[in-house]
């Protein structure tokens, strides 16, 4: 079973994060980490490899230091990567994100896509169906759970008050939650290993994709602000009496 | 006249939500799978329905849907195209902004009647203004974005008839499994949140914050750090890979407030806090706070609470 995960590299969300003059995400600090979910991506993917064999491809598209997470997830047991690279990206949307990984998805043998249910940047949560309307191949999003007999694929896909079992035909996309498994960290081994792994860098000319940035893009940024502090609230510290003037706020503010 | 085309899934609040923002800005034309659906745009305010009859619709995820969502959208040629940023809303939103290649703008707090609309990024860190330049304006909006408000109305209802072709019938659900909160209202609609964190300290120990929570007749919520050290089910997890909630109070107790947990919380109107560590970050965002032990504090709080029932 050959499989595609998708990663992508996003500026760490522990730290102060911006938007930079041009209305885009600031990527050009030092701060720069793989997608919080991607892990667990890649993770079941090396676990569905290694009940049913077959190629684990890492893809991912962003500027030369996204090398970094590729690095990381060959590390990992990924076995090859391809890195689409090329200036006329930045600043393209979501639907053109989608247009230039659909293109390189084409050019890719895989039985599986498996991505992060979102990203922990602009966290729109919809790769994968953009991705499923492209390809026409069916897509079984937000997995907390994935089976598979090598030929047809079923998943249980999280809600906030349980699940829906969904099965599909191969090939098929999905995407997971952080419920799936934990990811594994990379050996030492894997590390020198993944030195020695194959990494495609495609251009969009490479990928036959022409329009991409900010002129194919059919939204606009127009403007971007610091949210407003929140007004300085009352701090007490509890010398015995902390629960009642708890009690005694929520009363005021009518809760109780 | 503004024309606003606006998905409505069967499910309560949220999508009064965005039937009351809607309204706002224009006529309203509700698409409504079943009766529940076509009820509440009928109570929100909509000028029409769309009432879809695709009985077998129901057996698949996503696809024969999408495929209603976007005839409708290409015959209604509307102005703005909402829907609930859920994860169906947000799968459906993602068909039609392909098939009709337009662009797509998710997780929308505010919404102006030229187009311009409002979004949080970075946890909320950042509020952005945004607008489509091309097509119309297909957008999710985000649980919390506006009270809902009930107008009745008594909307034309066009019925459509869908037949599910073989093509969207590719993703089954052979299975659909509850796992109910018990009598606690779930945690995206509730009034009232109170969560626990890593200073709760254990599993047992988080019927304290259950007990809070009931007095209260709110939802239980947690930090990132509770579940992942298995004090508490992870479909509580309020946070950035959890649940956002944005409740009129949410309480956090022994949470520091890692922005992490703030992106899932910081909507919320009144925002309490109980932590021992004086300088934990939550203070800076609290309404209210007290430094001390949850353990002391929370107990107080409750017989207090009681007593003036």
């Amino acid at each position: 079973m050959n499989i595609v995960v998708l990663v992508k590299q996003v500026p760490d969300s522990g730290l102060a994060r911006q938007l930079d003059a041009q209305l885009r995400v600031d990527r050009n600090g030092a701060n720069n980490v793989m997608g919080e979910l991607d892990e667990y991506a890649v993770e079941a993917a090396l676990q569905l490899k290694e009940a049913h064999g077959g190629e684990v491809t890492v893809l991912t598209l962003g500027p030369g230091q996204a090398t970094e997470i590729v690095r990381k997830t060959l590390g990992m047991g990924a076995d090859k990567a391809v890195h689409i690279e090329d200036d006329a990206v930045g600043g393209s949307d979501a639907l053109t994100t989608s247009a230039i990984l659909a293109a390189a998805l084409g050019r890719l043998e895989w039985d599986l896509v498996i991505a992060g249910a979102e990203s922990t940047d602009s966290g729109m949560g919809v790769m994968p169906h953009l991705l499923a309307a492209r390809t026409g191949a069916p897509a079984l999003t937000g997995a907390r759970k994935i089976e598979t007999d090598g030929a047809s694929i079923t998943v249980e896909h999280q809600r906030a008050n349980g699940y829906d079992v969904l099965t599909a035909n191969l090939p098929a996309i999905v995407s997971v939650w952080d419920t799936i498994n934990n990811p594994r960290y990379p050996s030492l081994k894997g590390i020198m290993a993944a030195k020695r792994k194959p990494v495609e860098t495609l251009t969009l000319a490479d990928l036959g994709v022409e329009a991409a940035g900010p002129d194919a893009a059919q939204n606009e940024v127009l403007s971007a602000a610091e949210r407003p502090p929140r007004a300085a609230g009352q701090i007490v510290t509890d010398e015995g009496q902390g629960g009642a003037a708890l009690a005694d706020f929520l009363a005021a503010e009518k809760f109780v | 006249m503004t024309d606003i085309l606006v998905y409505v899934p069967n499910s309560g609040k949220h999508a009064a939500e965005v039937l009351t923002l809607a309204r706002n800005l224009g006529d309203v034309a509700a698409i409504a799978f079943d009766d529940a659906a076509e009820g509440l745009a009928g109570e929100y305010g909509a000028a029409k329905v769309y009432r879809v009859e695709a009985p077998e619709a129901a057996d698949y995820f996503v696809d024969p849907k999408a495929t209603v969502l976007v005839d409708l959208a290409r015959q209604a040629a509307p102005d703005f195209f909402l829907l609930p940023s859920t994860d169906e809303g947000k799968a459906l939103a993602a068909r039609v902004a392909v098939a009709l290649d337009n662009g797509l703008l998710t997780d929308v707090s505010g919404l102006e009647a030229d187009g311009t609309v409002q979004q949080d990024a970075f946890a909320g860190a950042t509020v952005v203004k945004s607008k489509a330049t091309k097509g119309f304006t297909l957008a999710t909006v985000k649980s919390g974005a506006t009270e809902p408000a009930p107008a009745a109305s008594s909307p034309a209802v066009e019925s459509v008839a869908a037949t599910v072709s073989e093509a969207d019938k590719r993703v089954r659900i052979t299975q659909r499994v509850d796992e109910p909160a018990g009598d606690r209202p779930s945690l995206a609609d509730a009034r009232v949140v109170v969560s626990g964190g890593r200073g709760v300290g254990s599993a047992d120990d988080f019927a304290l914050i259950e007990r809070v929570a009931d007095s209260l007749g709110g939802a239980v919520g947690a930090s990132r750090a509770a579940t992942d050290s298995g004090y508490y089910p992870h479909k509580f997890q309020v946070g950035q890979t959890g649940t956002t909630v944005s409740p009129q109070l949410y309480v956090a107790a022994g949470i520091s407030g890692a922005i992490q947990h703030r992106a899932g919380m910081q909507t919320s109107r009144v925002i309490v806090a109980v932590n021992k560590d004086a300088d934990a970050p939550i203070f800076g965002m609290a309404d209210f706070g007290v430094v001390g032990d949850l353990f002391q504090v929370l107990p107080q709080a409750l017989e207090e609470i009681e007593k003036r029932k």
